[in-house]
């Protein structure tokens, strides 16, 4: 049996590593666009921007294990189509790789403002390229304006004071994050940013941005302007199936699998990652997760499919972000229930948001630098056990 | 050769949590299982860096880093699942009365 893995970031690599620790001892093949060596994605808008750390990516695995695990590692070759008769990918310089067995990790790929792809000093963060521009603009950035307040922006946010510059975050929706986390927790997020120095624009968009070869300024749907010399925009990802359109797989928001990632209507073609939407165990409804232990969970999950070993325990989404020096833990899925209990700030380290069903049930929870009461929540979610007997809280 | 070290009293660990040994180097974690069993590991996670004995925990015989929820078998060291590859290390645990022990090589 051969493996090709598409994608060559955390979903591939990672799915390389659970297939040979599984036993597969054949073939593989994994076929990267990017130039670099599998690196993590998370540093690119935290460690790598610090201004005292040395902004190199962080790899995945080191040289020695990449060895070990006998992989034919394709870097800078990007996928141009899938023909799923002839079981053969075929690559932008015209070569034809088969497999018998293919995984599609092939990512999100960032939202773009329209009209800024070739102006200067507009950025978005999704590679070791875009974070390395942006450690060498920032020194000398004085007006930085973030397009987007989500995690990525606001982690980005963070990184600017951490220059000695200021930012201001635009976001369309009148609380950051309201669609994930409501408009209470969302909002009490969201007050870390001026609590730094930072401002925060809320409920408006931008209308464009000025600027012939560099960007000016970033004009507001309410006409305002903001002098701007750096801006990033993180108004989120669409998965990367565009190589995959001439090749008849289903595509809806991702690639459609089915409970073990094994592709809808497939024999032996898997997705796994950021690009993968399939039935979540746990919810019995379709999802697709743009989180960092999914891609993981997904590594796991197909190279079970593929070897034939049990499936791994199903995991409940799970995210983090590293704001201001504080890290926020999210799990479950909060906007299933209401905000039934929250204390505490960012600032202060010590915010908890319980998010509870009509039943009562825990269903998600947002904590800020308690580990411990994370793992309760995540604990309590799992067993879809109600949110007082946490431990947390004596009643609501 | 190997070397006995004193840990804690029996009652010093409730179930369900762990502790990281002082002195230990490389760190050692102690943990009590709900059911009461005790085990000794490596403190570190073997993905980053994280005290597993101080902010880990403990669901059945696995014990979970909360960072990145790399799960460890608590009887072999071995990962459960990514993103953690390598095992973590273990170590007997003897109890004498009402005192634990871990053993450790010189
Ligand atoms: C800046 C940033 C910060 C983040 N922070 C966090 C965090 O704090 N916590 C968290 O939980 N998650 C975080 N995430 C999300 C997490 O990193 C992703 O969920 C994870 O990287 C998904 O892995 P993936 O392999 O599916 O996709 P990706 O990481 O997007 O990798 C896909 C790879 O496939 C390659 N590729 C795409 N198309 C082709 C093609 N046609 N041919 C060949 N190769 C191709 C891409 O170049 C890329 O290398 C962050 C993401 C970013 C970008
Ligand atoms: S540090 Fe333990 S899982 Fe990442």
């Amino acid at each position: 049996m051969s493996i090709l893995v598409v994608g060559a970031s955390v979903a591939g690599l990672r799915t390389v590593q659970a297939l040979r620790m599984k036993g597969y001892s054949g073939p593989i093949t994994l076929l990267g666009e990017e130039p670099h060596p599998p690196y993590d994605k998370p540093p690119l808008s935290k460690e790598m921007l610090l201004p005292d750390g040395d902004g190199e990516a962080i790899l995945l695995a080191t040289e020695e294990q990449l060895t070990e695990l006998d992989v034919d590692l394709r870097l800078g070759v990007r996928a141009a189509a899938l023909d799923v008769a002839a079981r053969t990918v075929t690559t932008v310089d015209g070569e034809a790789v088969g497999f018998e067995r293919l995984v599609i990790a092939t990512g999100a790929t960032p939202r773009r403002l329209p009209g800024t792809e070739h102006l200067a000093g507009v950025h978005t963060i999704r590679t070791a390229e875009d974070a390395v521009a942006l450690r060498t603009a920032l020194p000398g950035a004085s007006d930085v304006v973030v397009v987007g307040a989500g995690f990525i922006g606001a982690e980005f946010a963070a990184a600017v004071r951490l220059h000695g510059a200021t930012a201001t975050l635009v976001e369309a929706q009148t609380v950051p994050l309201a669609h994930v986390l409501g408009a209470e927790v969302g909002r009490r997020l969201a007050d870390i940013h001026a609590a730094q120095g930072n401002t925060l624009l809320t409920g408006i968009g931008v209308a464009h941005i000025e600027g012939d070869e560099r960007v000016q300024a970033v004009v507001l749907t309410d006409g305002r302007r903001l002098p701007a010399d750096l801006v990033v925009v993180g108004i989120g990802a669409v998965p990367a199936t565009d190589w995959l359109e001439s090749s008849g797989l289903p595509i809806a928001d991702g690639v459609e699998c089915e409970a073990d990632l094994r592709v809808i209507g497939t024999d032996g073609i898997y997705a796994a990652g950021d690009v993968a939407r399939w039935p979540h165990a746990h919810y019995g409804f379709d999802v697709r997760i743009e989180h960092w232990t999914n891609a993981n969970e997904h590594a796991d999950l197909v190279a079970s499919a593929i070897t034939g070993s049990p499936p791994p325990r199903t995991q409940l989404p799970y995210v983090w972000s590293d704001q201001y020096g504080h890290r926020i833990q999210i799990v479950g899925r909060p906007n299933m229930g209401r905000s039934a209990h929250l204390v505490g700030t960012v600032a202060d380290g010590d915010l908890l948001a319980a998010f509870t069903d009509e039943g009562g049930a825990l269903v998600g929870a947002v904590v800020v630098d308690d580990v411990r009461a994370f793992m309760k929540c995540r604990k309590a979610i799992a067993a879809r056990a109600p949110w007082t007997g946490v431990g947390l809280v004596a009643t609501r | 050769m190997s070397k006995r070290l004193f840990a804690c009293p029996v009652d010093g660990l409730p179930p369900g949590t762990s502790m990281t040994l002082d002195g230990t180097q490389p760190p050692i974690a102690l943990h009590r299982t709900e059911q009461g069993r005790f085990f000794a590991t490596a403190d570190t996670c073997t993905h980053e860096e994280w005290s597993l004995g101080d902010e880990g925990d403990l669901e059945g015989d696995e014990l979970v880093c909360p960072l990145h929820l790399a799960r460890f078998d608590l009887v072999t060291g071995k990962p459960l699942c990514l993103p953690a590859t390598l095992a973590l290390d273990v170590y007997d645990v003897v109890i004498e009365g009402d005192r634990v022990f871990v053993v450790t090589a010189v």
